[in-house]
């Protein structure tokens, strides 16, 4: 071998700026409407052990991206919000009851999305907020679950999230809960597929680095359902996990299994201290 | 390093057979390098280009930036540039980084571009189903011959 290790590291700070990727203002803030400010930066919780700082992916995107944002009316995840407001109201299921009969204005739901997945100690699990909901609609209103990161749903999320923007992710790791967060941290960790990439590689070790087209973020969820340009509709967390997944060339788990369920509890744990700030733009 | 060419005639048939080198069987040196072409025959670099910029075959260009491939977007910054890559390793190193980087480099993000066990929930390529049967490596032997053949172009 001609060159030691340290020369190759010498070789990789010179690197040019790569070609044609669309640039992003890593500095922007974000404040939406022109009053709400939403925190995009916040010191990496103590047990994200190597991260100093948490950052949401929006700081990521490219500025026209970023842009969608900054605006109701701009930002497409919106239309979605109102029509998960419209199921908020409506009567379904045997019971004849509503979300709004037992919850009120869906405004009152304020910071309960910033809490979730959770464990519950009647059913003994950790719930993400797609398992609440579909708990509300069988135990409490006799009405059929909704399918699993599908549009029902997604818009139901949106609407949560969105009355939640602007507080900070908050979810509890420890307790019973514990478990599936330790669960959670392995499945971040473990290189699968062909490729033998974890999550932590492309989304610790890399992110601010361009993969191809793409520029990496931290992967976190607070943004969450996030409405794609490239699919123009809301997308969940567990789709995107199975995304992600499928691109290491590996078998990936079911949306809705126990693993993605442990996943997101981790995940969302590394941005503790972030802000809701769901229906988010992405590419 | 002179190349060793494992190149063997079969007798009786009349042609040319060579010997390639399973993933398994490969013999790696101190750093990680491999002396011998994997396939029993040189590399074509024409070849060698079409994988690295497949996204589908080597995907080099997702993880590096290379400047001679600067009409093929788009260029990634996980790995270092790979401009006078050529220079800086010898034949043998390069075809040890791309069959098997972790041999070179431990821990490194780059996958094993010659590798067909071990895998930790191994896919069916880019369907997120599980893998069927036996395991085909990313790139075939001639493929990462190709693919070293066209990193040692990159000299200046
Ligand atoms: C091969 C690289 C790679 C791996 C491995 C990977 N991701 Fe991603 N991920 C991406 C890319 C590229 C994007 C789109 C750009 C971005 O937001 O980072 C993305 C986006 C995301 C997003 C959306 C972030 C947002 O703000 O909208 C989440 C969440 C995510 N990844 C989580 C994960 C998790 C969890 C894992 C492991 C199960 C994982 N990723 C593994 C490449 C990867
Ligand atoms: C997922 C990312 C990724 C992919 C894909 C990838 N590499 Fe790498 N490669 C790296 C990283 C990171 C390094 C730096 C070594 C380390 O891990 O410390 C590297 C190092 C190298 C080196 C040594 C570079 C030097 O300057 O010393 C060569 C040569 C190389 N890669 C060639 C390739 C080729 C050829 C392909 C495709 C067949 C490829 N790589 C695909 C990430 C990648």
């Amino acid at each position: 071998m001609k060159r030691t290790l340290t020369s190759m590291g010498a070789v990789c700070l010179a690197l040019a700026v790569p070609f044609g990727q669309a640039v992003a203002d890593e500095d922007a803030d974000l404040v939406v409407n022109g009053e709400l400010e939403i925190t995009v930066r916040a010191p990496a919780p103590a047990h994200v052990e190597n991260l100093d700082e948490i950052t949401s992916g929006w700081v990521y995107r490219s500025t026209e991206t970023q842009a969608f944002q900054l605006d109701d009316f701009e930002n497409p995840g919106m239309i979605f919000v109102d029509s998960g407001l419209e199921s908020w109201t409506k009567v379904e299921g045997e019971a004849g009851e509503s979300c709004a009969s037992c919850h009120g204005d869906a405004e009152e739901m304020a910071g309960v999305s910033a809490t979730y997945p959770k464990w519950n100690d009647n059913a003994e699990e950790v719930r993400t907020l797609t398992m609440q909901i579909n708990a509300c609609r069988t135990e409490q209103m006799g009405a059929e679950e909704w399918a699993y990161d599908k549009s029902d749903l997604l818009n139901m999320t949106a609407l949560l999230a969105s009355v939640s923007r602007g507080m900070p992710v908050n979810v509890a790791i420890d307790g019973p809960a514990q478990a599936a967060w330790e669960q959670g941290r392995d499945l971040y960790y473990t290189r699968t597929g062909l490729l033998e990439l974890s999550c932590a590689n492309c989304h610790e070790d890399n992110y601010g680095n361009n993969i191809r087209a793409d520029h990496l973020s931290q992967g976190q969820i607070n943004g969450f359902p996030t409405y794609r340009l490239k699919n123009a509709r809301l997308n969940g967390v567990h789709s995107r996990f199975r995304g992600c997944v499928r691109d290491t060339r590996a078998e990936t788990y079911a949306v809705g299994s126990p693993e993605f369920v442990a996943l997101e509890l981790y995940v969302a744990s590394r941005g503790n201290g972030l802000d809701v700030e769901g229906p988010s733009v992405r590419n | 390093m002179k190349r060793t060419i494992l190149a063997a005639a079969v007798a009786g048939m009349g042609t040319i057979a060579f010997a390639e080198t399973a993933p398994s069987d490969i013999t790696f040196g101190e750093y990680g390098q491999i002396e011998a072409s994997l396939s029993g025959q040189p590399g074509d670099p024409a070849a060698g280009l079409e994988i690295m910029v497949a996204r589908g075959k080597g995907n080099c260009i997702a993880c590096h930036q290379v400047t001679a491939l600067e009409e093929y977007p788009f260029h990634g910054e996980v790995g270092p540039s790979l401009d006078f890559v050529g220079e800086r390793w010898e034949e043998a190193d390069l075809r040890g980084i791309v069959a098997s980087a972790k041999m070179t480099f431990p821990e490194s993000v780059m996958p094993s571009f010659y590798k067909t066990e071990g895998f930790i929930r191994a896919g069916d390529g880019y369907t997120g189903r599980a893998a069927v049967g036996d395991i085909d490596p990313i790139l075939t032997a001639q493929e990462i011959e190709d693919v070293v053949a066209y990193l040692m172009t990159l000299t200046e």
